[in-house]
């Protein structure tokens, strides 16, 4: 597991071969990118709990080894003023096949908007102010505890 | 027992963090917002819609009607909006 909080860029291309570098068991690497839209924004600012941060996405990615055959998950989440275009948030799942893959990523994610302690501030033409939370994403997070309990 | 302030829960009291020393009568999360929203206006305008706001205690999600006795940190902050 590599989870990093960092003010500078990631490589996505570099962070999947580090996933997969030196091993023949990975079948699978799933990945998503969080990118800064630019639709009606100039810039955001990123916030986050030190120590807090790292620690409850480190649970999270814990918690979906738990679910998933997992080989190896990386979270990388930035923090500080971001420009439209910029990678966010990169989560990477690999797994010997898709599925596993493909949920974990999800899951992770779902629960990273929800749980881990980031606050966007938003700077428009003039004005600025933080982002508010959208129940759409404490929806998504919501349904794999329903699946738990369904299990 | 050390408390953190983030996002607009900072900007509204005026600081990150301070140290307190609250009162015994102070037992629970709830409690303590409420004490604090009593010290001053600032307080009082970023508590006034408790509900809102969330907390953690030694960096782990916690409810209003946790007990805080030997926290060493406790942090209040707004839902999260990271991702």
């Amino acid at each position: 597991m590599t989870v990093r909080i960092q003010r500078e860029d990631f490589d996505v291309g570099a962070e999947i071969a580090a996933l997969s570098r030196g091993r023949t068991d990975i079948g699978a690497v799933a990945t998503f990118t969080g990118i800064c839209r630019g639709d009606d924004i100039v810039a955001m600012t990123l916030e986050h709990y030190p120590g807090m941060a790292e620690g409850e996405i480190a649970r999270h990615v814990a918690e979906a080894e738990k679910r998933w055959p997992l080989l190896g998950v990386t979270v990388i989440h930035r923090y500080g003023r971001l420009v439209p275009g910029d990678n966010i948030v990169l989560i990477a799942a690999a797994s010997s096949h898709r599925e596993a893959a493909f949920a974990a990523a999800e899951f992770l994610m779902d629960y990273l908007k929800t749980q881990a302690p980031f606050w966007k501030k938003e700077e428009r033409a003039g004005a600025q102010g933080w982002v508010e939370a959208r129940k759409s994403d404490d929806a998504a997070a919501a349904r794999w505890s329903t699946q738990k309990a369904a299990e | 027992m050390k408390l953190l302030y983030f996002a607009w829960v900072r900007e509204r009291i005026g600081k990150p963090e301070e140290e307190i020393d609250p009162p015994a009568s102070v037992r629970t999360v709830g409690d303590l917002v409420a004490w604090l929203s009593g010290r001053g206006e600032e307080y009082a305008y970023a508590f006034e819609n408790a509900a809102v706001i969330r907390a953690a205690i030694d960096r782990n999600h916690v409810r209003p009607e946790t007990q805080i006795a030997g926290a060493r940190e406790i942090a209040f902050f707004p839902p999260m909006t990271g991702g």
